[in-house]
């Protein structure tokens, strides 16, 4: 049963209004573009070029080095410059291919598909995993193994996440608007996996022209459904929004697959598109530079590697002098010290804030006051998890269900006592999933 | 770019909920009762107010100074207290008494078990039966310049009868901010637009509370004695404004239903069975003290049920 919202969750400012009405921009990169082998969850890319080899547009530059991995392509033309290593968004350094952009932009030549029906199964998810597609919403998991689960005949849905709930972001909605075409085009090509699944666009209903849009244009699809769910952060949390769509819920230890679901992002599904039909390697995606501190905040079509900087220049710089720079939106993003990284696979929005919320605010003592509880869409009590995190009492921590929660943040969003709740608990988390790998 | 941004751990932005801005309101929604208390009573209720409020927030200052702690009376909940203090006092006491019960309240009950958030029992409420217990016959004379007789419920308890639309009102023997449940319900009514509380812990006090005294009060379904029984006594001021209180409530959403059915079957007992008319102060802190008992098996079940493995 679908129930198109979800327990907890809050309704930040959404900012959505300062880059939504304006068209995406292509924009073509005038530096260096910067590589790092390590832009999605599992092993590290490993090179295959070398220092003063030259490269083509869509040419593959590093392969894939294990199951969960993904290869990497150049998206410009030009020179191989060096392999070594440089700062990404995270703070943290990592080895990269570094490109001189030669500004001719030659292209390797795309094999196209004829059509959908002559492609097999085992062509398409090939197909998914050389183009070195990955969840592109933030996680980055390589996308051929949400495509290829144990028990393919078991998954009756395959949800598109449009919900795009993080404030400020706004590149699925102008993905939506402008290519929808691609997007449901790329949802068939998953629906062709799952013979038993129907397609589902969930979109929150703060964008109802999207649903309009998407309803004309598949009322015709017998598989292919739009559901608009109720606007409330964090709707588009892959485990929220099964729930929204479904009705099922499944536990931080369980995957989509579990609960028969497949759920890629608008990004991703397009990116599917072009890798199955045109045999066009993930290259591009849509980043949204915005924020009170930019010029003119709008949305850009921008080649994978290219750096911050000139995403802010074609944004028109700053217009007043930002306190706070956020690779990704306020909820979930990194914050940045130095705009010199490269965008990635992952890199949905530039945010530039003229206010920093957090440095100014000093935590003090919890007052037990629970709106951590009322907003957890985990259904946790992020209080207790967060002191059991502080004390490193691994015991409590775990009994709490600490290893429950996504991260999203409300609970630090809503706290009176400023307590770093969300931070804690994060910690923790990252100390007890490497424990369990060792 | 030469300047280097503060980075920090997401979300990065910040609801404007604040901790001094959730005790400030809780003080304006007390400005009704204890308007009508100064009405009600004089300005020598005002005095004691004023010198319980004063008194609660120095004990913070001073501990605080003394132990060289960051100096928290900015918080608000020191004036919270003492003004919850003064509204469970007759005012007929003597000014060092709610001095001493605010000292008591903050530095007993508060400071000494870690400052706010940390303190295991209301502080207010902690003050009042201490001072209860130590002068027992001060804290229970209720005959002032305004009124002569017992207060309703004392009259209920032997048997006599009350006028309710007084009792509503709030023109009564009682406490400071008690009497009026119209000035009490003006107040909760803020809190609960406000959001700053919910009627999940006053809704189940009240409703166990009257079905307690149906059952057992001995009068039945009688629509007088009950409305007597709600508005009488520290009832709605409990209810409302202490059994709310966020430090000894229980955080989880169930929890909150078990402690409010605590809360009405303690007062229920109190009010019938004990010696003395009133209970709601009494029910309070006990129930605080159970308050850690019924988190711990109300915890909420995590989302897609949590904890098995793969």
């Amino acid at each position: 049963m679908a129930r198109l919202t979800f327990v907890g969750g809050i309704h930040p400012y959404d900012g959505k209004d300062l880059s939504k009405d304006k068209p995406t921009k292509e924009v073509l990169p005038k530096g260096d573009l910067v590589y790092p082998l390590s832009q999605h969850i599992g092993a590290p890319a490993s090179p295959i070029v070398k220092k003063g080899d030259r490269v083509l547009t869509g040419q593959k530059i590093a392969e894939a080095s294990g199951f969960v991995s993904a290869p990497i392509y150049a998206t410009v033309s030009g020179t191989v410059k060096a392999i070594e290593e440089r700062r990404v968004v995270t703070g943290d350094k990592v080895m990269s291919i570094i490109v001189e952009n030669d500004g001719l932009y030659e292209e390797v030549e795309y094999q196209k598909a004829e059509s959908l029906e002559s492609l097999k199964k085992e062509e398409i998810i090939e197909k998914v995993k050389e183009a070195g597609i990955v969840g592109m919403g933030g996680a980055g998991f390589p996308t051929f193994i949400k495509l290829s689960p144990k028990e393919p005949e078991k998954i009756d849905y395959v949800i598109v996440n449009c919900a795009e709930c993080e404030p400020y972001l706004t590149s699925d909605y102008r993905r939506m608007l402008e290519e929808p075409e691609n997007l449901i085009a790329g949802l068939k090509v998953i629906l062709r996996l799952f013979d038993k699944a129907r397609g589902v666009l969930a979109v929150e209903d703060n964008k109802p022209d999207c649903v309009e849009l998407l309803k004309n244009l598949t009322k015709d699809e017998s598989r292919i459904s739009v559901k608009a769910l109720k606007t409330k952060y964090p709707q588009g949390s892959e485990r929220q929004l099964i729930f929204a769509v479904t009705g099922r819920a499944i536990n931080s230890s369980k995957l989509p697959a579990d609960a028969g679901c497949v759920v890629n992002n608008v990004d991703t599904v397009v990116a599917v598109y072009h890798a199955v039909m045109e045999g066009k390697p993930l290259m591009e995606r849509i980043v949204t530079v915005t924020g009170d501190a930019v010029a003119d905040p709008r949305n850009f079509k921008i080649r994978i590697g290219t750096n911050y900087h000139e995403l802010l220049e074609e944004a028109g710089g700053f217009k007043k002098e930002p306190e706070k720079i956020i690779s990704g939106g306020p909820m979930m993003g990194f914050g940045i010290f130095d705009l010199d990284v490269p965008t990635t696979k992952t890199a949905s929005a530039l945010l530039c804030l003229t206010h920093d919320d957090v440095s100014k605010m000093q935590p003090t003592a919890c007052i037990n006051c629970g709106r951590c509880v009322e907003v957890c869409p985990g259904r946790i009590v992020p209080s207790k998890v967060a002191t059991a995190a502080e004390h490193y009492d691994e015991e409590t921590f775990i009994k709490l269900n600490g290893m429950e929660c996504c991260e999203c943040g409300c609970c630090s969003y809503v706290c009176p006592a400023k307590r770093t709740l969300t931070q804690s608990i994060k910690s923790m988390r990252k100390l007890q999933l490497a424990k369990k790998k060792k | 770019m030469n300047k280097l941004l503060k980075v920090s751990s997401n979300p990065h932005i910040r609801s404007g909920a604040a901790t001094g801005n959730i005790m400030l309101t809780v003080v304006f929604a007390l400005l009704p009762a204890t308007g009508f208390g100064i009405y009600n009573f004089g300005m020598r209720a005002f005095l004691l107010i004023l010198v319980t409020v004063i008194s609660a927030v120095l004990t913070e200052y001073l501990y605080e100074k003394l132990c060289k702690r960051p100096v928290t009376i900015g918080d608000f909940s020191a004036v919270v207290t003492g003004l919850l203090l003064a509204l469970n006092l007759p005012v007929s006491v003597p000014l060092w008494m709610g001095a001493l019960g605010a000292v008591f309240a903050i530095l007993v009950v508060k400071m000494l078990f870690g400052g706010l958030g940390q303190n295991f029992m209301n502080p207010a409420l902690g003050a009042r039966c201490f001072l209860l217990i130590s002068f027992t016959s001060l804290m229970t004379d209720f005959e002032c310049d305004a009124y002569t007789g017992p207060t309703p419920l004392a009259v209920l308890k032997e048997g006599g009868s009350v006028n309710i639309l007084d009792m509503f009102l709030g023109k009564t023997a009682g406490t400071i901010g008690e009497t009026s449940m119209l000035a009490i319900l003006i107040g909760a009514c803020i809190l609960l637009f406000t959001g700053i509380i919910d009627l999940r812990i006053p809704g189940t006090y009240i409703v166990t509370f009257l079905l307690f005294v149906v059952l057992f009060g001995g009068h039945g379904v009688d629509p007088a004695f009950l409305s007597a029984q709600l508005a009488g006594g520290g009832l709605m001021l409990g209810a409302f404004f202490m059994a709310t209180d966020y430090v000894t409530r229980p955080v989880t959403k169930r929890g909150q239903y078990v402690y409010g059915v605590a809360l009405g079957m303690l007062t229920g007992i109190f009010r019938l069975f004990g010696p003395s008319a009133e209970g709601v102060s009494y029910a309070i802190i006990i129930s605080n003290l159970l308050a850690p008992l019924i988190e711990k098996v109300t915890l909420p079940k995590a989302f897609g049920k949590g904890g098995e493995k793969r």
